[in-house]
């Protein structure tokens, strides 16, 4: 980096005098060669080499932005916006404001006729019963309510309280009405609230959800238990590996490494598809079972399509991402030390355990936390091997998106699980740090 | 682990022994699995276990006929077909602009290096529900749900952070001098570039496009999202065979993806030895 106008040391005159003298002929600046003063000139081919390493970057920071980075922020968007009642429902929202569901039982008339003139407007646009099935997944009911006051609510005259109790008795209840008015701003916590088991109340306070509606806590607390689960079975298959490819020779661990890679390159779909074949009740294991005498063929074991086929496929898909960082680190836990300890009269287990254990910390570190990560997020496997007791929280989220429709709550429920995968994330670069992950 | 010294006592030597029977037996963990589905993808029965006439090794028992399913079958083949062009184009676009960025990013003047990097990488560390479930929203928002191009983006930004991965790492040994010699003797920038730097940190742009390569030809739950039917590819249709009508094509299939995984890391391995050669090379 150092330029050659600068000067070494080795030449004949100091810098010290370079500079003197570059002070006493250019009054005070020192000049590159073009003429122009030496710092300007450095500072500006600075500027150009930064502007160019920018520049480099810049084609692939912006296609992250648009094609990754956009749809997560609308994803977080998402799961808080409601924008479909305030627009649809203008009167009623701006009718319901006044009113406080814990003073009064029902609210005022003016919001009656509201809700009957945008019912009425709703219907000709035929934006009822998408309104309707919006509400629905806040209170159960809605959309019928929603699709029925739609066709009778141009016949509605006069008493508008009464006309429209009459449609169905629903608009009588006060939590109609408190559904309606805590769903009517254009933002709106309701899906976060629903991806915690917790909902509105009959007067608008926070309350938790029936106990048999209460699903989401549990499939959270369910993802974390089994990724720990899986967590701990890959370390405890893992460390003997990692440790026996870290002290055999070069040459012999190369070619064991070699069966750790394979799995990791081959398809996750070919690998999931043979935990299917070998764990089924008429599959491979469950045959060689029933043939060696070990249990009858009436009581074949169910191995799979529950939590056991999770865990079992998913740690051995997941066994080469703690395999390999767990053996970078023990390659370079020298020898010496554990060498140094048994001559002091350690025994091989306190060896082990008081001087080679602590050293390989690092490494359980950085593969526990990596195999957590991708455990708590996984999809495809928990679907096909899991069965109804084995899938996660991805699960439901994929539910949400193509089955049930709620995509508000499915991006509930991915920001959730995203900020706590950010969390890890950060964790595991405290500890690791994010330049330091290497592959294969 | 060295060999076992001959003072051993009789409680070491055991322990030594198993701990290699442990080690063995976890490494039969890891690889039979992937195994067994070979001998199982020629079963001449559409069933997916050891029929007694294949373990008596009867020929009558053995039979091409899944493989001949995977190939006929035109499901099958336009999975393979689709699978063959959404990966490559991915690669592509990932490794071009993966490259480039990698190079700009290991200048040490880059400013903010930090924060581009960790959005650089973020495609990597969200889980793929969450990016599958984001695309989907915002593909379908501007209309590329359902369109190979949509699949092809979200693949291709998968992809990248491998490539950045690989090829920064090997820009590390990079020797910069190389580049000032080059400059130096009259080459431009862009001379340099594909005459001196490209050719030394080619194995490393290489193993990046695989990787990016593997990632798009094995994903599925993106492509579950973004793509409708035409976009179908090999993994989507192992999995909806897997969950609805379970033919032992599958293990066919299962079979042909094996060996071209063994070739896919053995090119990697062959790759990385070969970029270590050449950077031990050069000086520094």
């Amino acid at each position: 980096m150092t330029d050659a106008t600068l000067g070494g040391p080795s030449r004949a005159p100091s810098r010290e005098e370079q500079a003197a003298m570059a002070e006493k002929s250019e009054g005070g600046v020192m000049l590159a060669a073009d003429g122009t003063p030496l710092k300007l000139s450095l500072a500006r081919s600075l500027r150009r080499k930064r502007l160019r390493a920018f520049l480099l970057v810049l084609p692939l920071l912006a296609f992250v932005l648009l094609t990754f980075i956009a749809p997560i922020a609308d994803m977080l968007f998402r799961s808080v916006e409601n924008q479909i009642i305030p627009d649809n429902m203008p009167r009623t929202v701006a009718a319901l404001e006044e009113w406080d569901p814990a003073e009064s039982e029902l609210p005022p008339d003016a919001a009656f006729e509201a809700l009957v003139l945008d019912m009425v407007e709703m219907e000709a646009a035929k934006s009822h019963t998408r309104v309707g099935s919006r509400l629905n997944y806040e209170q159960s009911g809605m959309s019928g309510l929603f699709r029925k006051t739609g066709r009778r609510a141009d016949r509605v005259e006069g008493d508008y309280r009464a006309g429209l109790i009459a449609i169905d008795e629903e608009w009588g209840e006060r939590q109609t009405w408190t559904t309606l008015k805590n769903f009517s701003g254009a933002y709106t916590l309701g899906y976060f609230l629903s991806a915690v088991d917790m909902t509105y109340g009959e007067t608008g306070e926070i309350v938790a959800k029936p106990e048999l509606q209460q699903i989401y806590m549990f499939l959270f607390e369910r993802t974390l238990w089994l990724s720990l689960a899986i967590t701990g079975t890959t370390l405890l298959l893992g460390y003997p590996i990692a440790y026996l490819l870290a002290n055999l020779p070069m040459r012999t661990s190369n070619l064991l490494l070699i069966l750790v890679l394979l799995p990791f390159w081959t398809s996750l779909l070919v690998r999931t598809s043979s935990w299917i074949v070998i764990l089924q009740q008429q599959g491979v294991l469950n045959d060689t079972l029933v043939a060696l005498g070990l249990i009858d063929d009436q009581n074949r074991l169910s191995l799979i399509f529950n939590q056991t086929g999770t865990i079992v496929a998913m740690t051995h898909i997941l066994l080469p991402f703690m395999i390999l960082p767990l053996y970078s680190v023990m390659k370079t836990i020298p020898p010496s030390y554990v060498r140094a300890a048994k001559s002091l009269g350690a025994t091989n287990w306190t060896a082990f355990w008081r001087v080679y254990f602590p050293q390989s910390i690092p490494g359980i570190g950085a593969g526990a936390i990596l195999v957590f990560i991708l455990s708590i997020g996984y999809y495809i496997t928990p679907e096909l091997v899991g069965g109804t007791s084995g899938v996660f929280i991805s699960n439901r989220i994929a539910y949400h998106i193509s089955s049930s429709l709620n995509w508000g709550l499915a991006a509930a429920l991915a920001v959730i699980l995203l900020i706590a995968v950010m969390g890890l994330y950060w964790l595991y670069d405290r500890i690791v740090g994010i330049d330091n992950v290497k592959l294969g | 682990m060295a060999a076992l010294p001959p003072y051993a006592g009789l409680g070491e030597r055991v322990w030594w022994y198993s701990f290699r029977v442990i080690c063995g037996l976890i490494f039969l963990f890891l690889i039979l699995p992937i195994l067994i589905i070979i001998p199982l993808s020629f079963n001449a029965e559409d069933f997916f276990t050891f029929t007694p006439g294949m373990l008596a090794f009867d020929a009558e028992a053995y039979s091409l006929k899944h493989y001949v399913t995977f190939l006929t079958d035109e499901r099958w083949t336009r999975a393979v077909q689709n699978s063959f062009m959404i990966a490559p184009a991915a690669t592509l676009l990932s490794t071009a602009l993966g490259t480039l960025a990698a190079i700009g990013l290991s200048q040490g003047t880059m400013p903010y290096k930090g924060a581009i990097m960790a959005v650089l990488i973020s495609p990597m560390i969200v889980p793929l529900i969450i990016s599958a479930a984001g695309m989907y929203f915002f593909y379908s928002r501007i209309g590329l749900q359902g369109t190979y191009a949509g699949v092809i983006l979200a693949h291709a930004v998968l992809g990248t952070p491998f490539v950045i991965i690989t090829v920064t790492a090997t820009l590390v040994g990079f020797d910069r001098s190389l580049t000032r010699a080059a400059a130096n003797l009259g080459a431009g920038p862009v001379t340099t570039f594909f005459k001196v730097q490209m050719p030394l940190i080619l194995p490393g742009v290489i193993s990046g496009g695989l990787f990016a390569f593997i990632t798009s030809f094995d994903e599925v739950v993106v492509v579950l999202f973004v793509g409708a039917q035409q976009q179908k590819t090999l993994p989507w249709q192992m999995f909806t065979g897997l969950r609805e009508q379970i033919s032992p094509a599958i293990l066919a299939a299962a079979t042909i993806l094996v060996t071209f995984s063994i070739i896919l890391l053995a090119t990697v391995e062959i790759l990385r030895r070969r970029s270590e050669r050449l950077r031990g090379m050069s000086p520094g």
